[in-house]
């Protein structure tokens, strides 16, 4: 009686079984399906039984794996069928078509409920089923009180009370906030004293669940676990249907071992000693026996008891016997066994008293690295990398380099990554680093991400004793016939960097590096054109005196390149040509590049932060136990990009030869700008994007917009209106300063009252940048103290000048910044009361012979303890009109108003957190907005601006505002006449000493072009 | 003794809660699929893809390479009968062993009722071996090991048809 007598089902599954190919099934399907929604569409005519039938085909049919969208509404309703065969159908079908959240599954909700708390034993086995294997919110809001009480109940059989078991840890799982399960305890340590196999199978799992969430309230179940076990392993009343093979239920025995391993600990003494009677009793117990099911289920228990005697830190005397099993088994060649000897010996290794027993069997552990089974490589392979220390290093990493030419693919990159973390974590010395890194270019160029090659930069350039050994093999790789393009770029580097310190050996002349590196040039991609375009400037330096005939074939490539369409490539070839016939000059520019400031390695951070299994996991944290990573304030870690950000960085790895050039020119002689000056227009652009890249790059800092940049200030200070602006706040004291502002204080100080992040000021050897966090009446800020140059600046001071309403404090700043190091120093803002007056940031440093000392005006004005807020109509005009006039409601007609369309007024506003409402004036003239003001005094306060504009006349305006506290309604109405009318610079620093202060020109051109809106309205 | 991570914790504190055995699938050696059962919802497209990776990998392998197979974030413990295939996707921490003689149980299972089951006897009888299964595993965790306590509800509805 095939499917239960069935007969069109069986027809359809041998159609099914008979077509030739995947296309003939699919018309078979869709005919069915086309025959199956037919009879669906007049339901009440069908039958329980055909509806049964079909419902069965559409389960087949999803196997199948075509999709059925239709008809579940019938599998649904056959749950209330009155007969068991077609519910039954109805509850499995539902269950494997339907997931929890499907809304048909609301509509069995009773029906279900029915039958879990009917008197039929078989319903309610089916709902349970069903509402244990999809059951969702819904079902647990309504029936987890029903299932909690089966599962305890003693009228109840235990083949309804296993599936409660199971049904409530779903409900349980899924929505923990609704199934309550304080006071379970108790109950959960009764159920433990079930006799029954089946309830304790099921129980055990909700146990481990349970547990898992809060051990503690469950230590009453521990002692019961282990007399579960001790009835387990004498075989006391076990009924014959639960053992296998001779062996009391394995599933019951690991589970239970399972769940103990969810206590931390087991203090007892007493219990503790019976469990290890009985953990002894199965590690001694366990032979190797010819039935291989028998052997499987016993050894599943054994290594389940391996774990537990691991977590539970038994007597050393155990572990070695457990080590000494494990040894054994992978050994063997059953592939079962040595994959999971193998697999427990890398959890093994969290135990450190054993590792040097481990070690000794490495050899054969290295035999499995070349098994032909990959699950067992896989194994292999994460065990010696968990194993791997200073001592064996050497070994363990030339395997992997050796299998890695063998490996297949899926292998390779693992192994790779794998491979240069541990070269780079116990190099024996630096040269073997460099051997193996290059090694894994060589022969797994593909799987070697930037990070790995870039770390070997870094190493090569600290360290003056690996130069000329790193530059040889990279000389050597050359010399093979196809190597990989990675390998061109590092030696391209390595060999414009350090070339010149194998001049004397045969075939490493300026001329024949060149040409050997030239040779890969028509087969690389541009990033790496770029390096070699560095390399070669760099060779050209180094070929003293200079050979005329390289020169010009030199020459001829930057010419060729400089009208490439790849601004990168351009700008190298435009910018070394140059530089190329300055002579000496040329020598301090393309010097070699300064030592990098340390930094936590990229590639070993990415392997803590990726996401392995947890044998993996396990290993590499130990492995960052053992090794403490150095982290201070200078270590610049790798984050993620916040939004718009160029990911610069991965590349600010490496400062590219061409950014340091422009850097080191700099820096070296700041002076020397009026006689280069065209020199400095072209490079200037992009070494303070990029220093600020690589100085700040993990920060969303944008750099100024390439206009701002202008040489002409520092070359000639003072002589018009553009550099009084741009020294304006800087007091008069400061002229003295030799050392002038990269772009304009100013602008970057308005710029940053709108915005979070950025850079508050910038001279050739120190840039500032600033990251700022508001909450309500609160700041987090961040100063970025970061050191361009390659000598330290000394006597640092930064001396905070706050208005009388900012507490403000920060952190030590440290007197000196090492070279090219970044500092962060948090500065924590707190506003007590309403003001526009602005905090002054005093800052002063040596370089050299110059003191530089500027006074900088911080961005935490008024407007960031504004929070924008939407208001409604209804919200908006009785607060408007409970505040009636002065001093809470302030009137003012203000002229001299900078014209701005409405639009553009309007996203001012926004801009400063003044939330515009539309709509709610009448008039379209009219702006309403609404803020809410945070400080201590106030606390939150809603503001309210009304705005009257002409549109006969745009410069006047009629302004009011209210808000609670007359202080905050006169401030905030002065702040948007501030904004409003054009005044460059406001007059309200505290230490205003500026001589020359250009308040009297409000309308002028240079003015207006330092306040964002004005320059949007200029270019209206 | 290294108390550093707290003993070898599994998952002391770890908040995870696992499910143990997220799928059962039976395949015959051609790749068809011939019985699926999930214990976590996927998306149709994810079950194809899936079974088609599954199988790729797994019926590639021959009698002398392990019974494990580390696939996406979790391991398939499968075992071979005549033409039928027996995968199981599991978490990675499961006891591989007991999984693996979980299928020979349901195969033992199998054979009680059908008299040495074949692939036909799956095809053509497939609500029955989903009763099967559904008395043996719910919600991804075994709920049931007794032969004839699994047999027990099938009799019945043989007794009633």
């Amino acid at each position: 009686m095939a499917m239960s007598g069935m007969r069109g089902l069986s027809v359809f599954i041998s159609d099914i079984r008979n077509c030739q190919n995947k296309e003939q099934e699919r018309l078979r399907v869709d005919k069915e399906l086309g025959n199956i929604r037919t009879r669906f569409k007049n339901e009440k005519a069908l039958t329980p039984y055909e509806k049964k039938k079909y419902v069965w085909k559409m389960l087949y049919i999803y196997m199948l794996g075509y999709d059925v969208d239709f008809g579940h509404m019938e599998a649904v309703s056959l749950i209330s069928a009155p007969k068991y065969p077609e519910k039954q159908v109805g509850y499995i079908v539902t269950s494997s078509l339907l997931n929890e959240n499907h809304d048909f599954l609301r509509l069995a909700i009773n029906t279900v409920r029915n039958d879990i708390i009917g008197r039929n034993e078989t319903f309610q086995c089916l709902a349970l089923t069903m509402v244990g294997n999809i059951g969702g919110r819904e079902f647990a809001e309504s029936l987890a009180p029903d299932v909690q009480k089966l599962l305890i109940s003693s009228s109840c059989r235990p083949l309804v009370r296993k599936k409660a078991a199971l049904c409530l840890l779903r409900l349980y799982r899924k929505n923990p906030d609704v199934v309550n399960v304080d006071g379970w305890a108790d109950r959960m340590a009764q159920l433990l004293d079930e006799r029954d196999l089946g309830v304790l199978t099921s129980s055990m799992s909700l146990l481990v669940a349970l547990v898992s969430n809060n051990h503690e309230a469950y230590w009453s179940c521990l002692p019961k676990c282990i007399k579960i076990l001790e009835r387990l392993a004498r075989s006391q009343d076990i009924p014959q249907e639960y053992t296998y093979y001779g062996i009391p239920s394995p599933w019951l025995q690991v589970k239970t071992m399972r769940a103990l391993q969810y206590f931390p600990t087991i203090e007892d003494p007493n219990a503790r000693r019976s469990l290890f009677e009985v953990l002894q009793r199965i590690l001694m117990g366990t032979d190797v026996v010819k039935n291989v099911n028998k052997n499987n289920a016993s050894h599943a228990v054994l290594f389940e008891a391996l774990a537990l005697v691991m977590h539970l830190d038994a007597e050393k005397e155990m572990m070695s016997q457990c080590v000494a099993l494990l040894g054994k088994f992978i050994a063997v060649r059953e592939p079962n066994i040595r994959y999971l000897g193998l697999e427990n010996m890398t959890r093994m290794l969290m135990v450190t008293d054993v590792q040097d027993i481990i070690k000794r069997h490495q050899a054969q552990i290295i035999t499995s690295l070349k098994d032909p089974d990959i699950s067992i490589r896989r194994r292999a392979l994460d065990l010696l990398y968990g194993m791997c220390d200073v001592s064996n290093a050497k070994d363990i990493v030339e395997e992997l380099l050796q299998y890695l030419s063998t490996a297949e693919f899926a292998m390779r990159e693992e192994l790779s990554l794998k491979a240069a973390i541990l070269a780079e974590k116990f190099a024996p010395d630096l040269s073997w680093y460099v051997d193996v890194i290059l090694q894994l270019i060589d022969k797994a160029g593909d799987f070697v991400s930037d990070d790995i090659w870039f770390r070997v930069v870094q190493f090569v350039t600290n360290n003056e004793d690996l130069q000329p050994y790193a530059a040889a093999k990279a000389r050597e790789y050359l010399d093979k016939p196809a190597i990989h393009e990675t390998m061109v770029k590092v030696s391209a580097y390595i060999l414009g960097e350090f070339g010149h310190l194998l001049a004397r050996r045969p075939g490493c002349s300026p001329k024949e590096l060149f040409s050997i590196i030239h040779e890969k040039l028509p087969t690389v991609s541009t990033s790496t054109i770029s390096i070699l375009l560095s390399t070669y400037a760099k060779i050209l330096m180094h070929s003293q005196p200079p050979d005329p005939e390289l020169q010009n074939q030199i020459w001829a490539i930057f010419k060729k390149y400089e009208s490439s369409i790849e601004v990168e490539i351009q700008q190298r070839a435009v910018e070394y040509f140059e530089l190329s016939r300055k002579g000496a000059a040329l020598m301090d520019i393309l010097a070699e590049m300064p030592k990098f400031p340390e930094r936590q390695s990229a590639l070993i951070k990415k392997a803590e932060d990726t996401e392995v299994d947890t044998a993996e996991q396990s290993a590499i944290k130990l492995r960052a136990q053992q090794q403490s990573q150095t982290s201070n304030a200078l270590v610049v870690t790798e984050q993620s990009h916040a939004n718009g950000t160029p990911s610069v960085g991965q590349l600010s790895l490496v400062k590219m030869p061409s950014m340091s050039s422009h850097v080191d020119g700099n820096s070296a002689d700041p002076r020397l700008s009026p006689e280069n000056g065209t020199l400095t227009v072209v490079d200037s652009q992009p070494s303070s994007a990029d220093l600020l890249g690589d100085l700040l790059g993990p920060l969303a800092i944008e750099g100024p917009p390439s206009i701002n940049v202008h040489p002409q200030p520092s070359s000639n200070p003072g002589s018009d209106g553009t550099v009084v602006e741009a020294t304006a706040i800087v007091p008069v004291g400061e002229q003295a300063n030799s050392v002038q502002p990269i772009g304009n204080i100013a602008e970057r100080f308005h710029a940053l009252c709108v915005k979070d992040s950025g850079v508050l000021y910038e001279d050739p050897y120190i840039q500032i940048g600033i990251k700022a966090e508001w909450r309500g009446h609160q700041g987090h800020l961040v100063l970025f103290l970061g050191n361009k140059n390659t000598s330290p600046l000394v006597s640092v001071q930064a001396l905070i000048l706050p208005p009388m309403h900012l507490k403000m404090e920060l952190s030590l700043v440290p007197d000196t910044i090492p070279p090219r190091a970044q500092v962060q120093c948090p500065l924590e803002v707190i506003n007590l009361h309403p003001s526009r007056d602005v905090a002054v940031l005093d800052f002063s440093y040596k370089f050299g012979n110059d003191m530089v000392d500027v006074k900088l005006r911080l961005p935490a004005v008024l407007n960031k303890f504004l929070q924008p807020i939407s208001v409604s109509a209804e919200e908006f005009f009785p607060q408007w009109r409970s505040l009636p006039g002065p001093p809470l409601k302030l009137q003012e007609v203000v002229r001299g108003v900078r014209p701005l369309p409405l639009l553009e007024m309007a996203n001012l506003f926004n801009s400063y957190h003044l939330l515009v409402c539309p709509g709610l004036d009448p008039n379209p003239n009219n702006l309403v907005a609404s803020t809410t003001f945070f400080s201590e005094s106030t606390r939150a306060m809603l503001c309210l601006i009304r705005i009257e504009t002409d549109p006969a006349d745009r410069t006047q305006l009629r302004m009011t505002i209210a808000s609670g506290d007359p202080t905050l309604t006169f401030e905030l109405k002065e702040f948007v006449k501030e904004q409003l009318v054009s005044i460059p610079t406001t007059t309200r620093i505290p230490i205003q000493q500026t001589p020359t202060s250009p308040v009297a020109q409000p309308t002028s051109a240079p003015a207006a072009l330092t306040d964002p809106g004005a320059m949007l309205a200029a270019l209206l | 003794m290294n108390k550093v991570l707290g003993g070898f914790g599994r998952g002391v504190g770890r908040g995870i809660i696992r499910m143990g055995i997220r799928f059962v699938l039976m395949v015959n050696k051609q790749g068809q699929t011939r019985l699926a059962q999930y214990y976590e919802y996927l998306t149709l497209d994810e079950r194809r893809a899936l079974e088609g990776e599954i199988v790729r990998k797994c019926l590639a392998r021959n009698e002398q390479q392990c019974s494990f197979v580390e696939h996406r974030n979790y391991k398939i413990v499968y075992r071979r009968y005549a033409s039928l295939f027996f995968l199981v996707g599991v978490d990675n921490d499961e006891n591989e062993l007991a999984i693996l003689e979980f299928i020979h149980l349901l195969v033992e299972t199998m054979d009680r009722h059908f008299g040495n089951v074949c692939e036909l006897d799956i095809m053509f009888h497939l609500e029955k071996a989903h009763f099967m299964l559904e008395e043996m595993v719910m919600n991804g965790c075994i709920v049931e090991t007794s032969k004839s306590n699994i047999l027990t509800p099938i009799q019945l509805m043989d007794k009633t048809s």
